[in-house]
């Protein structure tokens, strides 16, 4: 602070009556506000405005190679609303979420567990857990549609070597059978993720706590339900979030599989917004149905947003 | 085996003089050719000039060789330079639409169907261009013009398609009661039938395959009388014709492999080539990889035009492949000349008998090159100028028709129906109304 008064041309007027200019240059937050531009400027420009350009696209007609289209206003969505691609593929991306989040969380939790135990080579075992996320998406995705192919599925042909069954399994050309496969590529991919920093959390947990427990004679299960989770809800928060955030714009991996297909039945919300604004060109529709989107993403954001402000889901106790 | 490849000396032989001339030039011929074409030339290159041009990427190897010497000549004998980048069938769309929106990355794109329809606003006027290649290469067919044509001027040039025709086992057909390929739509659906009862399934991919699925649904609905719109862009699709054909596909579908719902561009090929499957709609690539790969199939395979339909005539959509110049590239007479030095016929001879019948042509004297009947399981592919339509049917093709087939509004239609997804009526009134949205404008 001491710099900024010895550069005023007239110090006197400082202590008199100063100008709202005077006051505004020494103030701290006005400063601030120049120091946060650069951070600020960067997320307008990368976050901000290509969201808001989007949200106005879905408003207007635009296609691709035009230039901005012409203010329809909600044509689009009126379109939209009875539309039973579009139902469809909100109803995908709401089952897809769902049953892909809740079995990675419980998985991930099981799996943080069992890793925060002591046992051998636990550094690498750890390490290994991590692979399925470290391996890009598009080449998991690749391999997976082979082990997914209505010919070549080493799963058809292990189980029709066994002779548990006698033909291929359909596994993508099949409404359900696709529906389950896609679910369960997003849960190996996803689990861990939750696993791991799951695991974090577990490890800044006391072990007086559980010695304590264990002296008043906690069994296992208690010691889980009332120092582990209520500990870890917070972690619990934020992990799922993301998670549920990820699975809920997932792209690559249905576009690797299935394209959507068979009969649209794994098409989600980003895969259509996808074929109809890129493939197709109709940037205004394809907007809509990424502006869709935003809703449901916000529900997740807010609910676990206000789950980290109450101490309840904090602390796992009732004293709001 | 060796009787069916053709190689260069059997080629020279059924060939005639010019032909035997480009095909026998060394690289240092080849590139005084391309010097002194470059100073006849109507087009001149901008000094310097730097083209990036993608196109998709080969499914026949010897093809891009050939393809990559072209440009070799052309970048030594004008001292452009250009940029070729490859992209699978399916990433290439994406990425040619994002260079017209941003008006950058991008000089000339080789793309797929009716990629220049997608963007006219942004493709170059090649008129020019066009009327040369017609006017010295014995005229463009008729499909060449619809392909290529936004009203009177050309908004790109069609070099060529891959036919959507149908491959077979021989053997298998001839188990299911099949000496000679049928030729009308009775015949070839009691011949899937026979397959599938001696063991020996057909299929046709349902699923989202930009190529092979659209190509065969397109024939189907067409071949029963039905339209998805009419001469004058009206939405028709809700029919009693598109119903029969609904039926009809059902009922081949019934009898095919399982699995053709989740199909793409490849996975016909792979399960050919593999001996399990024995018909299918591709182009001449499964033959070109069999004749490396598995002769003993290559030996037994063939090829056919789809049967007629209801009214005798046999309309067909083939993968087209239309070059496309971006209106805001810097070198307008680089690209151009580029686009009619590759059709000349001293190298689109040469190139066209590299792809072994993976590249049909427009231009009628094309059809001429002894690729065509040198080995008489590439003939059918010579003719798929003659049967093409483009996926606007009798329309003028336009945006909105290529809008519609790249959302798949008439493969999802049969692939409703197909697999008990929607009744007959509720696949067609999906596709009205998908088809609706599209050409409200």
């Amino acid at each position: 602070m001491t710099t900024i008064p010895t550069s005023l041309p007239t110090p006197t007027r400082h202590f008199g009556k100063s100008s709202a200019w005077d006051r505004l240059r020494t103030n701290r937050n006005w400063l601030a506000i120049w120091f946060m531009l650069p951070a600020a400027a960067f997320l307008i420009l990368f976050l901000a405005y290509p969201l808001f350009l989007g949200v106005w696209m879905s408003f207007t007609d635009d296609r691709i190679g035009r230039g901005g289209g012409n203010f329809v206003g909600l044509e689009n969505y009126e379109w939209l609303k009875d539309d039973s691609i579009f139902w469809l593929s909100v109803f995908n991306t709401l089952l897809y979420t769902i049953v892909a989040s809740a079995i990675k969380f419980a998985v991930g939790l099981y799996l943080a567990l069992l890793l925060n135990r002591h046992m051998p080579f636990k550094a690498l075992i750890r390490a290994a857990v991590l692979i399925p996320f470290i391996v890009p998406t598009v080449l998991s995705a690749i391999a997976f549609w082979w082990i997914y192919d209505s010919q070549f599925s080493i799963i058809s042909w292990s189980l029709i070597k066994m002779g548990l069954i006698d033909h291929n399994i359909n596994f993508l050309g099949d409404s359900s059978w696709a529906r389950g496969s896609v679910i369960f590529a997003n849960i190996w991919r996803g689990v861990p993720f939750v696993a791991i920093t799951l695991l974090a959390g577990l490890q800044t947990v006391s072990p007086s706590l559980y010695e304590a427990a264990t002296l008043d004679g906690a069994t296992s299960w208690q010691r889980f339900r009332f120092i582990t989770y209520p500990l870890l809800t917070p972690i619990i928060a934020v992990v799922m979030t993301f998670s549920v955030l990820f699975t809920f714009t997932d792209f690559q991996l249905i576009w690797a599989l299935t394209r959507g297909g068979p009969v649209n039945a794994t098409h989600l919300m980003a895969t259509l917004s996808y074929q109809r604004g890129i493939l197709s060109g109709r940037l205004g529709e394809g907007a809509a149905i990424a502006t869709a989107m935003i809703p449901f993403l916000m529900a997740a954001i807010a609910i676990s947003w206000f789950g980290m402000q109450r101490r309840k889901w904090q602390q796992g106790t009732d004293n709001d | 085996m060796t009787g069916f490849t053709p190689d260069r000396r059997s080629l020279l032989k059924g060939g005639g003089i010019t032909l035997a001339a480009a095909a026998t030039m060394s690289a240092d011929q080849l590139l005084g050719y391309a010097k002194a074409w470059a100073q006849a030339s109507p087009w001149k290159p901008e000094p310097g000039a730097k083209i990036n041009m993608l196109r998709w990427k080969r499914f026949v190897e010897a093809e891009d060789v050939a393809f990559m010497k072209i440009v070799d000549a052309f970048q030594k004998a004008t001292g452009c330079t250009i940029n070729v980048s490859n992209e699978s069938y399916d990433d290439l769309q994406p990425k040619a639409s994002v260079a017209a929106n941003t008006g950058q990355g991008l000089d000339m794109v080789w793309g797929l169907y009716s990629l220049p329809f997608l963007f006219p606003t942004k493709c170059m006027d090649v008129t020019d261009v066009a009327d040369y290649l017609g006017k010295k290469n014995g005229g463009w067919a008729e499909s060449g013009k619809k392909y290529g044509m936004l009203g009177n001027k050309w908004i790109g040039v069609p070099v060529a398609a891959t036919g959507g025709l149908v491959n077979y086992r021989v053997a298998a057909a001839e188990k299911a009661g099949h000496k000679t390929f049928p030729k009308d739509l009775a015949g070839f659906a009691d011949l899937v039938k026979g397959m599938n009862k001696v063991g020996a399934p057909a299929g046709m991919a349902l699923g989202h395959a930009s190529g092979d699925a659209n190509g065969w649904v397109h024939w189907a609905l067409w071949a029963h009388g039905g339209r998805l719109i009419d001469k004058d862009n009206k939405v028709v699709v809700n029919s009693p014709e598109t119903a029969k054909s609904l039926e009809y596909v059902k009922s081949l579908y019934d009898n095919f492999i399982p699995g053709t719902a989740s199909w793409n561009d490849s996975s016909n090929n792979k399960a050919f080539l593999a001996g399990q499957l024995h018909l299918t709609t591709n182009g001449i690539s499964i033959y070109v990889t069999a004749k490396k790969e598995a002769p003993a199939i290559a030996e037994d395979m063939n090829h056919a035009h789809l049967p007629a339909g209801l009214d005798g005539k046999t309309r067909e959509l083939h993968l087209g492949f239309p070059i496309l110049i971006f209106s805001f590239t810097k070198f307008p007479q680089a690209c151009k000349a580029f686009t009619a030095f590759l059709m000349e016929p001293e190298q689109f001879n040469p190139w066209v008998e590299a792809a072994q019948g993976y590249l049909s042509p427009f231009l009628n004297d094309y059809q001429k090159n002894p690729i065509w009947t040198v080995d008489p399981k590439n003939t059918p592919y010579r003719d798929v100028a003659t049967t093409a339509s483009t996926p606007a049917g009798d329309a003028e093709m336009s945006e909105n028709a290529a809008a519609a087939i790249a959302d798949f509004v008439v493969v999802d239609m049969y692939a409703n129906y197909c697999t008990g997804r929607e009744d007959v009526k509720t696949a067609m009134s999906s596709a009205e109304r998908a088809a609706k949205r599209i050409f409200r404008a």
